[in-house]
């Protein structure tokens, strides 16, 4: 293929079976490649050298508060919605040493950390947890204070985005969010998987200039238009079978005018305030510093944990923690994601993948606490 | 400068099976540290040197559980400066305090030989239910790396930290897939941290052995274990009265179902 046929936009028509060749072009150039695979019975993301490291033929069916995988009819690569984790573990290391210090006479001498940056390529990226990234460059590149660690690892990062072919999405709302399921931007390649009859093949839309290099060594074609309209077809039906929405309608308004909503109790009486959903949120990025020294007071660390603020520590001011409540903390973490996120990042902090809801372990599910909310809501404005 | 004098260390047990204590034994690469940075004034597992009080840090093991022990716990504490209750017989009763739930001569008669030479309190009861306790560190036993942070933070007169939440943040922090939400009862959601979530990283549901983190709603996970994993009432009580039965919101919980 000539190389100026291959341009941003261009779709291409990759066969199944030559899927390798995509993994084996980004290893040649370095990357590790890291991808949805089974593990003990789970899914993780891992990395992923060929593809039988990918959970071929496994399909996963979720609710709130659980989360079954059962074989396909099929040999779908990538046909299920997402798991537990999200591509924030490795763009923003949930447990990380800042940096070590040693005392020298009076003072003392910082060490700072020196890890490698690793040169990730993400596979099977889905448009809601783009959306996540877009959210989390926002928190981690904007304004005076870049995370470096964010940014390095961001920069390095090759993405093939994943168009969500999945049809039974249980906890999924991206439609209603605008966040998916077809990836709009930030990748350098995006598949769309088709299966039909004995046809097995993946449409490759190319994102960047990068993409398009590393694409021109496989064994690919342009796609016809047949091709890419199947393609469409396999993302329009998951966007019409949502599980779940969200109506977004004045949400910020609806939170602040709702502080003291009775559903609040009610959630709380359910929640177990143990953290899981901001844990899994690919969003939620606060986190706790904490410094150590050595019995003999010499040496010392900063680390840096993924933290919650479900936890009583989390608001621990001087004197004592400010959010004592389950309830309080359960509606700062919801009205931030869904509300003041707005005014403070000027976006939602919720992009729909749905692992609050499965990941909960109690099934509790955001969706339906603000449709709870708003249809018993005060003053929200009727027009 | 004149060298600080060295803190002294004073090391107790109560009723208990030494684990905690032990713990301190088990930082093999740190004992030397530890026995360079503080005088170890008091401690019958590890040396026959019994030097009297006070003494600056003080690490209780074990629950009171007779009328002696009462007594001594009392003596300990005007000895202590600064008194640190390990793990959960310390800190909630421990396993024994199982009896608390039941009649103790039933036990003693249904045990011993001659039940008459056996002399015991009706109930279990952790340290702080007899004198103050300045830090309560959790587990059963307690992780050794815990116990160093609580010593070195001693030494370095600061607040240790020992954080409260559940499991399910080091669980996640691990990269552990959640085992309850794959079908496995886990008492993570309730739990206190610090075990570095060891059951879980082995596809394991938490068994509860560092006691009720802060805030816990235990009624709402009995309620899913009943409702959607199927647990019954009986086992409802047993998963709640096990290492920390006696902690106020297991102790609650288990008594909700033992009817």
């Amino acid at each position: 293929m000539t190389a100026s046929s291959l341009k941003v936009g261009v779709q291409l028509r990759l066969a199944a079976g030559d899927f390798q060749a995509l993994l084996d072009a980004l290893a040649s150039r370095g990357y590790r490649v890291m991808g949805p695979t089974l593990e003990d019975g789970q899914m993780i993301y891992g990395e992923i050298g060929k593809v039988a490291d990918l959970p071929v033929g496994w399909t996963a069916f979720q609710e709130g508060g659980s989360f079954r995988l059962e074989p396909r009819p099929d040999q779908a690569f990538f046909g299920f919605a997402v798991g537990q984790q999200s591509w924030k573990q490795f763009l923003w290391p949930p447990h990380q040493t800042l940096y070590q210090v040693q005392r020298q006479g009076a003072g003392f001498h910082v060490i700072p950390g020196a890890e490698a940056v690793p040169k990730f390529a993400f596979l099977g990226v889905r448009a809601c947890e783009l959306a996540a990234m877009a959210v989390q460059d926002q928190v981690f590149l904007q304004g005076p204070h870049v995370d470096p660690t964010y940014k390095a690892r961001r920069e390095q990062a090759f993405i093939v985005a994943l168009n969500c072919g999945h049809q039974d999405p249980g906890v999924c709302f991206c439609a209603s969010l605008g966040t998916g399921p077809r990836a709009a931007a930030g990748y350098d390649l995006a598949l769309t998987e088709v299966l039909r009859g004995q046809e097995h093949f993946f449409v490759v839309e190319i994102g960047t200039m990068r993409g398009a290099d590393l694409i021109r060594e496989l064994p690919e074609r342009i796609a016809t238009p047949e091709e890419v309209d199947a393609a469409a077809r396999v993302v329009a039906a998951v966007a019409g079978n949502m599980g779940r929405g969200l109506d977004t309608t004045d949400i910020k308004e609806l939170f602040y005018a709702n502080y003291e909503h009775p559903r609040w109790d009610e959630v709380a009486a359910r929640c177990l305030n143990c953290g899981n959903c901001t844990m899994v949120c690919p969003t939620c990025f606060c986190h706790t510093l904490e410094d150590s020294l050595n019995l003999t007071g010499v040496a010392g660390e900063r680390q840096r944990r993924l933290d919650s603020c479900f936890s009583v520590d989390f608001s621990y001011l001087h004197g004592g923690s400010i959010r004592t409540s389950p309830k309080s903390r359960y509606r700062q973490w919801l009205t931030h994601k869904l509300a003041t996120w707005i005014d403070q990042f000027g976006c939602s902090g919720c992009v729909g993948c749905g692992r609050c809801i499965t990941w909960c372990p109690v099934g509790i599910d955001l969706t339906e606490e603000v449709r709870a909310i708003r249809e018993t809501a005060a003053g929200v404005r009727k027009e | 400068m004149t060298p600080k004098r060295k803190p002294k260390l004073s090391v107790w047990k109560f009723a208990s099976c030494d684990g905690c204590q032990l713990s301190l034994l088990d930082c093999e690469d740190e004992l030397l540290t530890i026995a360079g940075a503080v005088d170890i004034a008091y401690f019958v597992e590890a040396s026959r040197a019994m030097v009297k009080g006070p003494y600056d840090l003080t690490l209780v093991d074990g629950s009171i559980t007779t009328a002696h022990d009462a007594e001594v716990i009392q003596q300990v504490r005007r000895a202590s400066k600064y008194l640190v209750a390990l793990g959960t017989c310390a800190n909630s009763g421990g396993i024994q305090a199982l009896r608390n739930f039941k009649d103790v001569n039933d036990f003693i008669n249904a045990v011993y030989e001659h039940p008459e030479y056996i002399q015991t309190l009706k109930e279990s009861t952790p340290i702080s239910a007899h004198v103050k306790v300045d830090f309560g560190l959790n587990g059963c036993p307690i992780n050794k790396h815990q116990l160093l942070k609580v010593i070195s933070a001693f030494l370095q007169g600061r607040p240790p930290m020992v954080r409260s939440h559940s499991v399910c943040l080091d669980c996640k922090v691990k990269g552990n897939i959640c085992v309850m939400v794959m079908g496995t009862p886990c008492l993570g959601p309730v739990t206190h941290a610090g075990c570095g979530a060891l059951c879980p990283t082995y596809h394991r549901g938490c068994y509860g052995c560092y006691g009720p983190k802060e805030t816990p709603n235990t009624a709402a996970l009995a309620a899913w274990f009943s409702q959607r994993l199927g647990m019954s009432e009986p086992n409802l009580v047993r998963a709640f009265r096990a290492f920390y039965a006696n902690a106020p919101a297991f102790r609650q919980e288990s008594e909700a179902h033992d009817r």
